[in-house]
């Protein structure tokens, strides 16, 4: 099914949100935005992504809509291109190569057939210069932008760095601590300067500006909180500024209401404010948005706005500063230190969220599932705090239990809890069932339950090791007051050392008979009944980082990965050391359903994935060059149903997928499937079509078809024709696309025809498809189902007539002449 | 968006007595009277009818007799020998009096076992001159006098149809006697040793028990000539006491309290040993659903007669002799050896109810507007749910840190719930401005947060917050150390708090230390499991000593 050498990284779970501003739609029912080398669509109401529109080549960093056709979209990439779409059926109208990198794109109204785009000045680096792109009017779809003017020198490379002034009169571009004006029509520029001495201590540099839409008013936000209203700056000399301060750290974005009455600011801290006046200092808030505001941006009709989040957000907001809804993904935190966990129920990967959250992620259907609370405090958004965050998650095998380690991030001294959360099936959720202060008096550096499906709850046996040097066997005994509120809680069973090392990883055996937990440079075994010291590894130098068991066939083995560049591989029948291999490796993963088990080494500035099978040293696969990144974490998550394989050296990702997370926090997989299959979910696009507005004609000519249907059954005719007439897809197209994209209407008549006509050939529907195809790509969609159902239709046919030798491909004519070539003397010698 | 996430006080749980329904119960008894009499009081018996007066039978002490014996001895013997002749009487004590209201002294010799009959109107005593008499209450000399016994006769009672006693004397018999002609009905000579207790049923007239220090309690039927069953106790019997249904028995003896199932013919149900000395009495309570037990021990314990354990225990001066609780739980009397009579009144509960019920609004209120069906035109705006956060909250979510502090430093929270005012101590220091939260206070302030500090800092959920808190406390107030007496007396005593928990700490450590010698010494293990064995005492002792703390 898959030829060898498919196997591709594919990078999953989506990208950063944060290239660029979010823009909503004229009607307020779609919310563009920029994702990676995409455009993505979501719809406003249902939160669902409608539309991926792809094409460009780098990371988009510019969106906006059309000022003189609001179905349109200009968006501009790293590529240097601009694309112009028709966002509503994601087509790509024009792409304007402009040449060099653009940074920022702005699309003011007056400007009537020019964008402005941010680039690299020539020959200077870290220079920036805004320039305006004249915008030819060509017929073709590929066009050549040349035409540029500069329009102001020296300005930051950020989209929030420069604003459009009111109606276009005036841009304003701010850098460091100076703010430059220019007026178009006037050919001025002003220049203002804030003195870096002025504030005390203070940074006040600016950070984002933004520009009245019907007065003569700049805001500009700065690094140390505060907000400058800038009038009167058509005088060089008696402009006026007046301070708004709310903030205690930098301003990340602001935005004017629609009138301009009310401004809306964002930083760090999370919270969204309102400022009504600036006289009064009449402020409302939005508190505790959930992670740092990175942009901010309103509708047309001022109804909604958004806020990005640095965190992979996007939160709506109702006019009224009510939270109305949030799209959310794959929540990037700074640091996964929980590792990646697969949720036995759900089949969710598990990992850190939001600050003090365990984010249950699922894979299939690239969103978050739920957030637990874990830590359950107030989130202090505010730099150099001390905030304690979730460092280890372990769950039982079949879901019920699940284990968190939070600790505060001072070295000295930490604040360590260990929680027990019970899932409860009536509540759909996980209940904390017991909170244990300081399990350890120093950080727990690792913890597994164990987990024995035939043995029932009464096996569940947690252990925990700590920099402590000891490894602690946690049990869940039953209550004895009849009382009490809940039958059991979980408590310290044993305690166990060895020569006062720390205890760096533990590892329970399949059967869960025996415990391995590596101090130091030692792994020690353990017998989990009588917690007798069974015997121990070592192999120097260095410390042990990793260490698993082998699975099914290869249980009688113990991994053990050190820290200078040794994987080991020891007997626990004979107790010897059975092979080593000099690799460094940074990740070590045994897949849960087979024997297998992923090596990930970090080696001068690349990753390469080792797949082996403990009883043979020999590697099952080796994937070189895997990533530029380093590799942090990596997991197995099952697949629901085992996916055929036909290359040997690809069975191993038959029943499981493996999952890694680099240290830019992308998530990635292995697919052995091609892009196209994996670009089109069948779900995503029976949503899209349900989504879409029913135009009347539909409606009217559905009701009617329905009827007809109705009064066929009733007549007892043959449901196959009925059928047919149903399913031509290019009547439905035609029924649903909006009228103003219709192509014309010669060419529609033909297509009309041609699917009215029941087909015999093949031929004839995919010389439509090819004329189609030029006009729209929705068309061609169609066009190929189209196509599919006439090859089963085919098919029918062709056993039917009994043609089937003359159907044969030249492939499998070469091989019958093979066959007929072949000497067969050698049967009769029988 | 997510809510404003109120401060995690951290609950821990109470170690040792775990406050329940019958903790509340049991507790909520005055202070106790106490009444002297003249001896040690071995029977008390409440009347079962309104005012619900109590007979109190004590026996005068012979001077002399070595305490040290009696408490030591396996049994209690009471001493039947009475050389100094002090007070033979029976009091009558109402409930509420502190005087006895009524005295029977017509006695040669000591009496014993004051019993009431069912109606409440007639008295039965046994005597150390072997004579049974009968009293009405109202009047003072004897109705009747039983004599047949040759023995002192230490137990007496009215069997159920009212009409008839039995006995039992230190001459090993039980006998029944008649009331109207004071003659005995039969005679049973089945008991080894002295007869010292019994009770009769209260659904069958004709049954009745006796307990005897021959280890056996024996259940005897009128109507035949001997004995029906016999129970092995396995201790000379002290108590015994027939559940009102009949169908249990419970004896006491030596340290154990024992119930058996009189159906299943004398089948021991449960054995319950949690007194460490002799157990003296046993009651049941008004409903039949505690039992309780008095023991020399000191302990008055009571037990749930569904499942058998402990739910509650009274302390008590010196060793108890006997116990009586009045109908309704409304009295507990207990008599002790040293001829004390503790007297316990329930405390009255209806004000508090009483005053509430006043302040809630009446019940229309609540129904107003709960009723209407929203019409299907109906906009319906749905009221938001208002979130009751505490005030220390409220002004954490406003940043106001040192007003955060002050709200949490009122003596009610500093008192009541030390764990709120650190909790709210560990926020601030986690927002970093617990330092700032903690300067610029006054004299009187200063006072109060070093009286806490002082107080709580030994106490090891505590002291990791405290110990940075009284090191900042220092560090800030440093400069005005020696300008107030009150300030610098709190530093002083916060030093010694710390002082003497350190001393402490290093003797437990020295307890540790044997202990390890101690456990190193059992084990026979190879030298890897010694190793980790001590590991595993040395959590546990940690644990322990955590316990213990609290």
């Amino acid at each position: 099914m898959v030829s060898p050498g498919a196997l591709r990284v594919v990078r999953c779970g989506g990208s950063a949100l944060r290239g660029a501003r979010a823009v909503f739609s004229a009607d307020c029912r779609y919310l563009l935005c920029a994702s990676g080398d995409f455009v993505k669509v979501y719809s406003v109401n249902t939160e669902e992504t409608l539309r991926l529109m792809g094409g460009h080549a780098d990371l988009v960093t510019g969106i906006q809509l059309n000022p003189h056709n609001h179905m349109q979209l200009y968006s501009s990439s790293l590529d240097g291109t601009i694309k112009l779409w028709d966002f509503m059926d994601g087509i790509p109208i024009k792409t304007f190569t402009v040449g060099s990198k653009l940074l920022a794109l702005y699309t003011p109204a007056s400007a009537e057939d020019s964008v402005f785009v941010v680039i690299p000045k020539k020959g200077e680096r870290d220079t920036f210069q805004l320039v305006s792109v004249k915008l030819t009017k060509g017929a073709g779809q590929d066009l050549e932008a040349k035409e540029l003017s500069v329009v102001l020198d020296g300005v930051g490379a950020s989209m929030k760095h420069i604003a459009f002034g009111r109606e276009g009169a005036y841009v304003a571009s701010v850098k460091d601590v100076n703010l430059q004006v220019y007026f178009f029509k006037r050919k001025l520029l002003n220049r203002f300067s804030l003195s870096t001495m002025k504030t005390k201590g203070g940074d006040n540099h600016f950070s984002c500006v933004v520009c009245h839409p019907t007065e003569d008013c700049i805001a500009t936000g700065h690094a140390d909180g505060k907000i400058r209203l800038w009038r009167n700056f058509h005088h060089r000399k008696e402009y006026t500024y007046s301070t708004l301060h709310w903030h205690h750290d930098i301003v990340m974005d602001l935005a004017f209401s629609v009138e301009g009455t009310r401004l809306l600011s964002g930083g760090v801290e999370s919270v969204l404010v309102q400022w009504h006046n600036e006289s009064s200092c009449q402020k409302d808030f939005l508190p505790r948005l959930g992670s740092p505001i990175e942009c901010i941006s309103m509708s047309s009709d001022g109804a909604l706005c958004c806020t990005l989040h640095t965190d992979n957000r996007i939160t709506i907001i109702n006019s009224n500063l009510r939270f109305s809804r949030s799209i959310q993904g794959l929540i990037k935190s700074r640091d996964v230190k929980t590792g990646l966990v697969v949720d036995p129920r759900t089949k969710a990967l598990v990992l850190n969220g939001e600050p003090g959250h365990l984010q249950f992620y699922s894979l299939q259907s690239d969103q978050q599932l739920f957030s637990l609370d874990i830590v359950q405090r107030q989130y202090i958004h505010q730099a150099g705090l001390k905030q304690s965050d979730l460092v280890k998650v372990a769950f039982s095998a079949q879901g019920t239990w699940l284990a968190t380690v939070e600790e505060s991030e001072e070295v000295t001294d930490p604040e360590l809890q260990l929680k027990l959360w019970f899932y409860h099936e009536e509540m759909q959720s996980f209940q904390l069932n017991t909170r244990i202060n300081t399990p350890h008096d120093n950080h727990i550096t690792d913890m597994c339950f164990r987990d024995m499906d035939e043995l029932g709850d009464d096996s569940l046996i947690l252990v925990t090791t700590g920099r402590d040097c000891v490894f602690k066997v946690w049990m869940m005994v039953e209550d004895t007051d009849p009382e009490a509120q809940q039958s059991v809680s979980w408590s310290c069973d044993f305690v166990g050392s060895y020569h006062n090392y720390q205890a760096t990883n533990c590892c329970f055996s399949e059967d869960g008979s025996l415990l391995a937990v590596s101090f130091e440079e030692t792994v020690t075994v353990w017998d989990s009944l009588t917690w007798d010291l069974k015997c121990t590894f070592c192999h120097p130098p260095g410390n042990i980082r990793n260490i698993c068991f082998g699975r099914l066939t290869c249980s009688k083995y113990l991994i053990g990965a050190t820290d200078y560049g040794f994987l080991c591989c020891w007997n626990l029948l004979t107790c010897a050391l059975e092979w080593s291999a000099h690799l460094n490796v940074a990740v070590l993963q045994p897949d849960p359903l087979s024997e297998h088990i992923a090596a990930v080494s970090w080696l001068s500035k690349e990753s390469s994935l080792f797949v082996f099978k403990p009883n043979e040293p020999r590697p099952i696969y080796i994937q070189r060059n895997l990533c530029k990144e380093k590799i942090l974490l990596a997991a197995f998550v099952p697949r629901d149903e085992p996916e055929m394989i036909s290359s040997e050296k690809y069975l191993w990702l038959g029943k499981s997928q493996l999952f890694f997370l680099t240290d830019t926090q992308e998530l990635m997989t292995l697919s052995t499937k091609s892009l196209e299959e994996r670009l089109t979910p069948s779900s995503k696009q029976l949503a899209v079509e349900e989504s879409l507005p029913v135009t009347p004609f539909s409606l009217l000519l559905g009701k009617h078809r329905h009827q007809q249907a109705q009064e066929d059954i009733d007549l007892g005719k043959p449901v196959v024709h009925n059928k047919e007439e149903q399913a031509s897809p290019a009547v439905k197209e035609l029924l649903h696309t909006p009228a103003h994209v219709l192509p014309s209407a010669s060419f529609l008549c033909t297509i009309f025809i041609n699917s009215l006509l029941i087909s015999k050939e093949n031929k004839s529907a995919e010389e439509v498809a090819d004329e189609v195809e030029m006009e729209s790509e929705k068309a061609e969609d169609s066009d190929e189902e189209d196509a599919k159902e006439m090859e089963q239709e085919d098919t029918s046919h062709m056993e039917l007539l009994g043609e089937i030798t003359c159907k044969l491909s030249k492939s499998q004519e070469k091989e019958l002449r093979k066959i007929r070539k072949t000497d067969y003397s050698w049967i009769s010698a029988f | 968006m997510a809510a404003y996430k109120p401060v995690v006080v951290q609950a821990c749980p109470k170690l040792g007595e775990r406050v329940t329904q019958d903790t509340l119960y049991w507790r909520g008894y005055k202070t106790p009277v106490q009444i002297k009499e003249f001896g040690a009081v071995n029977k008390i018996d409440f009347s079962p009818v309104p005012p619900y007066n109590y007979a109190v039978t004590a026996s005068s002490r012979v001077s002399g007799f070595p305490e040290a014996f009696m408490l030591l001895s396996f049994s209690w013997y009471h001493t039947t020998r009475c050389n100094a002749v002090l007070f033979w009487q029976i009091h009558i004590y109402g409930r509420y009096s502190q005087e006895p209201i009524k005295t029977f002294s017509r006695f040669r010799d000591a009496a014993y076992c004051a019993t009431y009959r069912d109606d409440g109107r007639l008295l039965a005593a046994g005597s150390e001159d072997s004579v049974i008499r009968l009293f009405d209450v109202s009047g003072k000399a004897p109705l009747r006098q039983f004599e047949g016994h040759t023995k002192p006769v230490h137990v007496v009672g009215f069997l159920s149809d009212k009409y008839r006693i039995f006995s039992g004397g230190d001459d090993y018999l039980s006998n029944l006697w008649d009331i109207p002609s004071a003659t005995e009905i039969v005679s049973y000579s089945e008991h080894t040793d002295y007869v010292r207790c019994g009770c009769a049923s209260k659904v069958n007239a004709d049954v009745f028990i006796t307990g005897s220090y021959d280890h056996t309690v024996k259940l005897f039927d009128a109507r035949t000539k001997s004995s029906v069953m016999t129970i092995e106790h396995g201790h000379p019997v002290e108590s015994v006491l027939l559940f009102p249904s009949g169908g249990l028995l419970v004896s006491a003896g030596g340290r154990y309290v024992k119930v058996w199932d009189v159906l299943k013919g004398g089948q021991l149900l449960v054995s319950l040993k949690n007194h460490h000395k002799t157990v003296t009495c046993l009651c049941l309570n008004s409903s039949g659903q505690r039992l309780l037990s008095g023991s020399l021990d000191r302990h008055v314990k009571i037990y749930s007669t569904t499942s058998y354990k402990v739910v509650h225990s009274f302390n008590y001066a010196t060793s108890i002799l006997s116990l009586a609780l009045s109908p309704e739980d409304e009295t507990i009397v207990v008599g002790m050896t040293n001829g004390v009579l503790n007297v316990k009144h329930r405390k009255p509960e209806e004000k508090n109810e009483k005053s509430q019920k006043k302040r809630q609004p009446v019940y229309r209120t609540y129904v107003k507007g709960r009723t209407y069906m929203p019409k299907q035109e109906d906009f319906c705006v749905s009221k938001p749910v208002k979130r009751v956060l505490r005030k220390y909250d409220k002004l954490l979510r406003s940043f106001q840190s040192s007003k955060a502090l002050d709200a949490v430093l009122e003596p009610p929270i500093m008192l009541h719930t030390p764990e709120v005012t650190v909790a709210v101590m560990q926020e601030l220091h986690r927002r970093g401005t617990l330092r700032s939260a903690l300067a610029g206070r006054d004299e009187k302030q200063v006072n109060l947060l070093l009286t806490f500090v002082a107080r709580r800092v030994i106490e090891p959920r505590f002291t990791p917050v405290l110990v940075t808190v009284a090191d900042m406390i220092t560090d800030i107030y440093q400069p005005v150390v020696g300008q107030s007496a009150i300030v610098d007396k709190q530093f002083l005593k916060l030093q010694e708090a710390i002082g003497k928990e350190i001393d402490y700490q290093e003797e437990l450590l020295e307890v540790l230390g044997m202990m390890d010698t101690l456990f190193a010494t059992f084990t026979k293990k190879r030298d890897t499991c010694l190793e980790e064995n001590k590991r595993e005492q040395n959590g546990l002792t940690e644990i322990i000593e955590t316990n213990r703390s609290y």
